[in-house]
Formats: C-alpha cells, structure tokens, sequence
C-alpha cells in the first residue's frame, strides 16, 4: 500500500515538473504567468490533442473572475495535471486519422485535390483559417501533381509523435 | 467534457470502417467529424511546433543576453576597482583608468585634418576615392565597391570619420523631424553589421535622399561581419543628406561594447595600419550621436525603450558626448558610494558587483535568480538599500556616511542608459531588467504616461530581435522594429523597417535574405534552427565544462557521478 502511494506520489510529481517545464517556455515575463492565447500551443504540447471547443472549455476553468488575458500557474496546474491523469484528448492513432482522410476522399482515389482538401478544412468542423490552410498545404502538397497523397502526409508527419 | 468526445471518437473508429465498407457516401455528420479530427490532429502538430521554435528562440536569447549581462556586471566590478581603490593617495593621477578613460586630444581640428591628408593612398588600390563635401558619385562608388567586396582605404575611413563627428558635434540631443504629404520617414532597426540587410533595404525601399528620407534605430555594429562597411555607407549618407538621414544611437554604440561583440576586432583586422587611430576616432563619432528622434511631435524614436525617470526635457539639456559607455560609469568621489552591507559578504566571489536594490536609483542590477536557462547566480541577496545612511566598507570595518544626491553626470548617464537598454514588458510597473542587466523593464502606463506627457501618441524603438522582424505592444503604443534578418540562424526571423506619412499610421515591410531559393516549410525551418540552437548550447557547455563538472560536484557529496534535479 505504501508502495503505491510512493509511485503514485512520484507519477503526479513526475507530471508537474512536465507541465511546469512547458508552461516556463512561456512565462516571458518569469512571473509564472503566460499570454491566455498560448494555452492551446502549451496544453497540446503535453501530448494532448483537445478540439477548438474542448480547449475553450479549459480555459474557461483556469481562467480568473475578471479575465486578465493571463493565465496563472497556481490555476494552470491543478487542472492541466487532472487532463495528464485522466488521460483526457488522447492522442489521435495513425489508422484512425488514415480513415478520417479516406472519409473525405470520396471516390477512393488515394489523394485528395487542392479543392477538396481546402474545403473540408476550410468549411467543415471547426474551420481552418487560412494561414492554416496554407501552411498544411505547404507540407502536404505535392508540387508535381498539385494533389495531397494522404496516406505519405500522414506517415510523414506521425514520424516523431510521442508514443 | 473532455471524455465524452473522447468516447464518440472510439465509437466513431468502428463507424468509419463499416461505412467504408457499406457503398453508400458517407454522411454529413461524418464527413464533418472526419474533418474534425484532421483539424484537431494538424493544430497539435503545428502547437508541438510552435513550442520547439519558442524554446529554440529562448535558447538563443539567453545566450545573447548572459553574454550581455556578463560584460555589465565585469564593466561594474572594474568601475568599482577603479572607483575605490585607485585614489587612495588623494592627487596623484591614476594610471588605471587611463586605460578606459577617453584619451584627451592633443591635436586641434586643423591640424587632424591635415594629419590626415598628408596619409598617402598608394597606387594600387583601386577602391574609393573620398573628397569633401562628399558628392552621390562617392556614395555610388562605396555601394559598388561593397557590393565587390572591395574596401574603402584607411585615409578615407579617417577622413569621413572626422567629418562625420563635425557635423555629429553641431546636432541636438534629440532631432526633430517632420512629415511632409509628399514623402514618407523609413525607419529601420538594428542591423548588426549585416550589409546585406542593409542593401536589400535600399534596394526595396530605394537610396536614402530627398524623397527617401532615413531614421535608422542604433545596433549599426558588433556581431555581424561588416559593420565596418554598414557604419561606411551610414556616415557617408548622413553627410550628404544631413536634413534627410538621421542615426540613432544604440547599446552597442559604444567602444567597450565593440571589444567584446566583435567590432574592435573587425576594424582592427581591416585596417591595420589606422585601426587605432580609427577605434578612438570612432568612440568619439559614437557618443556624439543623438540619443532620440521625434516626429511631428508625435512618434518617438530610441534604441532601447524608456523608464519612469525617463525626461525629454532634461534629455534635450545634457552633455552626451560625455557617456561615452553605459559600462563605464562617470566618475565619482569617494563619497557617493552605492555599496551596501551586503557587499562586503561577496568578497570571497567577486566582490564588485553591485547589489542593486531594486529602487529606480541604480541602473546596473544584480541578475535575477531563476531555474531557468539563467546566466551566472546571484552573489548573494539584494538587500534595499537603507535611505539615511550608507555602511560603507573601510579597512575592515564600516563607516557610516549621509547619503547625498547623486551628482549630476550620473543623472545624465542614466537617462542615456534607461533609453539605450530597456525593454517593455506587458505587466504594468517599472523593474530593473535583470535579464539584460542594464536598463529597465518598462510597462504599458509607463509608456502611457510618458507619451501623453509629451502629446505624443507612439513609441518606436529595436533592441529586441521579434520574428516577424516586428512586434506591437503596449496596446499599439509600442513598436519594435528589427532590421537584421536571419539574426539568429538561416531562416530564424525576418527583418522589417517601417514607413511613416503624414497620416502618422506605420506601414510595415518585411523580407529575409537568404542564400538559398527554394521557400523552407515551417517544420523545416523550426529543424534548422532547433539545431542550430542545440549547437550553440553544446558549444558553450563545454566551453564551461570545466566550471559546469565543479559546480556539479559540489552537490554531488557521496561521488556517485549522478545529482537530482530539484
């Protein structure tokens, strides 16, 4: 019993110093408090993959009475080690992400045109703007046939995600 | 919340595969949340990214700034040496600060001028030749020049030199300028030696004249390598356009600066036979540039940024040329000491460094404690200093003496510090900046304050590298404006320069010199400069290996070659 209390002591450190680790990279000013705008960059990060609405459900809850536009630490942390714990937005897997890509593809063709791609993510879901759009586009885009082989984008870009 | 969504993405995963199989297009609803999770999945990877460029941002900083910071706080501990103990005698002149102290010169105006004629060109050199008033033929034949890596003869550096601290001596502290409907002021930030920078900039926004009038924010030298070639052009158009040019002084406009980041050694390499002459002609050129700009009474224009104390009225009435360095301290009696108690505990370390308490008097700070990537620690706790008495060390017990004003010099000294040196911060309030170690923190009613004192509704200033080669803040009352591209790294950031109308509303303009065509993607410039970063933080690790293993050993009691992180 006393084992378990220890590992899970040492655990819930272990994810503190995590997020203290990426919150710091923000902290511009050293006074443990960061821009409310980068909680997103900070909070996926740290391996998770909330939506647009999730995330704006977190922040609601770290946020103070009055907004300030910043974000303390003291409020950051219990809630953000609650998301680590709880194994909230868990990362999305390779296969699945695959499906989703050959959802959109209609007519099975085994890439998607520059239109096609730039709708779906530009008027479905939760929209990309079109800084977004064009930066995807950018990596995922082969210049030669000016289509998205979705299948090589996905593989190229799971290469260094966390397991 | 969170798991629930959590739940239908599983249940979406057995969903997708039987309409896959099933012949029918698939529905809206999942349409919509395939999108969905695209969307989600990208913005992590773009957030994994943006958090790689910031760290890699942060490492490149610190090493920037502790190298700063290194050099005020050994310039503090020389000024306090050369404060204290080399006056013990009372009279005698003191060999010492001769070294750092500006040499008086001998020599009249007239005669430097012909000095400096009588130096003949030999006959191969076949770069620029320089006669007075300087005409555009001259200012075409240096760009050329330049451009074929050609360099301009030591006569000539000499002579342009000694015109341009001519001129330099006649202007105000501050210049004034104004807008006119039919042409706009650029306004460029640090260049750091970056000809190349420099000429994109003409080449974009055309060559500095009537209709192209310059303000250029200080940083002209140190770090790249040819700030020899960018304060050539610079001084050579400020003395052809002397109503339509205007240089601001910056933080490394200055000789003690120069020995550190690179400057010195350039112009010493370049120029062999003149380089000293050079160097000290050259100190006097950079303390005689103005310390401010102002535009219609409206924007202004400083390198670094302002403080609480900061006063344009008194700006306008002091001596500039007598801050020659903001390292090198004026001169004090042995009265006006700022040491504290605490001092005297750092004697085992370097016993120099002042503790400064963090009251608007002291301009130079002890650097701040933090876990972070942070340059050398504290000696030990600041201490406020008391406000009716100072203990001052004295043999080797403490004297008690009344604190008096500080003199004069000292005033003007910080004003040009304050104005050279700070940065803003977006938290209200006025701090020593710790991190650079000169100068302070400003915030955003310090600005307000400040501008609506004087009627003016903008302040421009550089001094900070941004990405974009630009950054508002303070609500849109503070831009910073950065002209040297690829600062850090190919590909770090780009370079910007602003132009204002009469309207007064800043236009931006941004570009990035690069050796190579093809457009990097963001994750290929995150990896490049990630490594680049990684690089230099190896370098300096082990260029500090040995003090890193002493340090670690000291925590390290039972030898086990292993210490835990706090």
């Amino acid at each position: 019993m006393a084992e378990d209390k220890d590992s899970a002591e040492a655990i819930v450190a272990e994810v503190h110093k995590k997020i203290s680790g990426a919150f710091d990279v923000f902290d511009h000013e050293f006074n443990k408090t960061v821009d409310v705008r980068e909680i997103g960059t900070i909070i996926r990060s740290l391996g998770c993959f909330p939506n647009e609405g999730e995330l704006h459900d977190v922040i609601a809850e770290i946020e103070e009475e009055e907004p300030t536009g910043y974000i303390r630490f003291e409020k950051f942390l219990p809630t953000m080690t609650k998301v680590l714990m709880e194994r909230k937005f868990r990362p999305i897997p390779e296969d699945l992400l695959l499906q989703a890509f050959e959802v959109l593809d209609k007519q099975k063709k085994g890439h998607l045109e520059l239109e096609e791609l730039t709708k779906y993510m530009t008027q479905e879901g939760e929209p990309f703007t079109q800084e977004e759009m064009e930066e995807m586009l950018s990596a995922a885009l082969d210049p030669d046939k000016n289509v998205i082989f979705y299948k090589d984008f996905v593989s190229m870009m799971t290469v260094d995600d966390p397991r | 919340m969170g798991c629930g969504t959590s739940v239908t993405i599983d249940n979406q995963a057995r969903r997708l595969t039987t309409d896959k199989t099933a012949k029918n297009p698939p529905s809206p609803a999942l349409t919509m949340k395939a999108a969905i999770l695209i969307q989600r999945w990208y913005r992590r990877y773009i957030a994994r990214l943006e958090m790689r460029q910031r760290y890699t941002w942060n490492i490149f900083q610190s090493i920037e700034y502790a190298g700063e910071q290194d050099q005020l706080q050994l310039s503090s501990f020389f000024n306090f040496m050369l404060d204290n103990f080399t006056q013990l005698n009372g009279n005698g002149p003191d060999l010492i600060s001769h070294l750092l102290d500006p040499v008086v010169d001998p020599w009249s105006d007239r005669e430097r001028q012909t000095k400096y004629e009588q130096i003949t060109v030999p006959e191969s050199y076949s770069g620029p030749h320089l006669t007075f008033p300087l005409t555009v033929s001259h200012t075409n034949a240096l760009l050329s020049a330049f451009k074929e890596q050609q360099p301009l003869h030591g006569r000539y550096m000499l002579q342009l030199l000694h015109e341009t601290k001519k001129l330099l001596k006649q202007m105000p502290n501050v210049i004034h300028l104004s807008t006119t409907y039919a042409k706009e002021i650029t306004i460029c930030g640090d260049l750091h030696g970056r000809l190349d920078d420099l000429l994109l900039i003409f080449y974009k926004n055309g060559l500095p004249s009537a209709e192209t009038p310059y303000v250029f924010n200080g940083d002209f030298v140190d770090r790249g390598k040819k700030s020899v070639e960018v304060i050539i052009l610079l001084f050579a158009y400020l003395l052809l356009y002397p109503d339509h040019m205007t240089l601001n002084r910056g933080n490394h406009e200055d000789h003690i600066m120069n020995l550190r980041y690179g400057f010195t050694k350039e112009v010493m390499q370049k120029y062999k036979t003149h380089g000293r002459d050079i160097l000290l002609l050259i100190q006097d050129v950079f303390s005689l540039l103005p310390i401010a700009t102002i535009i219609d009474n409206k924007v202004l224009i400083v390198h670094g940024g302002i403080s609480d104390m900061t006063d344009l009225d008194f700006l306008s009435s002091i001596e500039r040329h007598k801050v020659k360095s903001a390292l090198r301290l004026p001169r004090r009696s042995l009265n006006y000491l700022e040491v504290t108690g605490s001092s005297r505990q750092g004697q085992s370390e370097s016993p120099g460094c002042r503790q400064g308490s963090c009251s608007s008097s002291s301009s130079l700070c002890s650097p701040r404690r933090s876990s972070r990537l942070s340059p050398r620690p504290c000696l030990s706790p600041s201490m406020p200093s008391p406000t009716d008495a100072l203990q001052v060390p004295f043999l080797d017990s403490f004297t008690a003496l009344p604190v008096p004003q500080p003199p004069r010099e000292e005033l003007e000294w910080k004003q040009v510090v304050d104005l050279l040196w700070s940065d803003p911060k977006s938290q209200p309030g006025c701090s020593p900046n710790t991190f650079r170690g000169g100068g302070r923190y400003f915030g955003p009613d310090v600005t307000h304050r400040l501008l609506e004192r004087h009627g003016m509704s903008l302040l421009i200033r550089s001094h900070e590298c941004k990405q974009e080669g630009y950054e508002l803040c303070h609500d849109g009352q503070v831009i910073t404006i950065f002209s040297a591209s690829n600062y850090y790294e190919e590909g770090s950031n780009r370079g910007a320069y602003i132009k204002l109308g009469r309207e007064l509303l800043p236009r931006f303009f941004q570009y990035q010199v690069s050796r190579i065509t093809r457009k990097l993607t963001l994750t290929q410039r995150v990896n490049v400069a990630e490594g680049s970063a990684v690089r230099a933080l190896q370098e300096k690790l082990f260029a500090h290996r040995s003090e890193l293993m002493a340090a670690f050993q000291q925590y390290d009691t039972s030898n086990s070659g292993k210490i835990f992180l706090q």
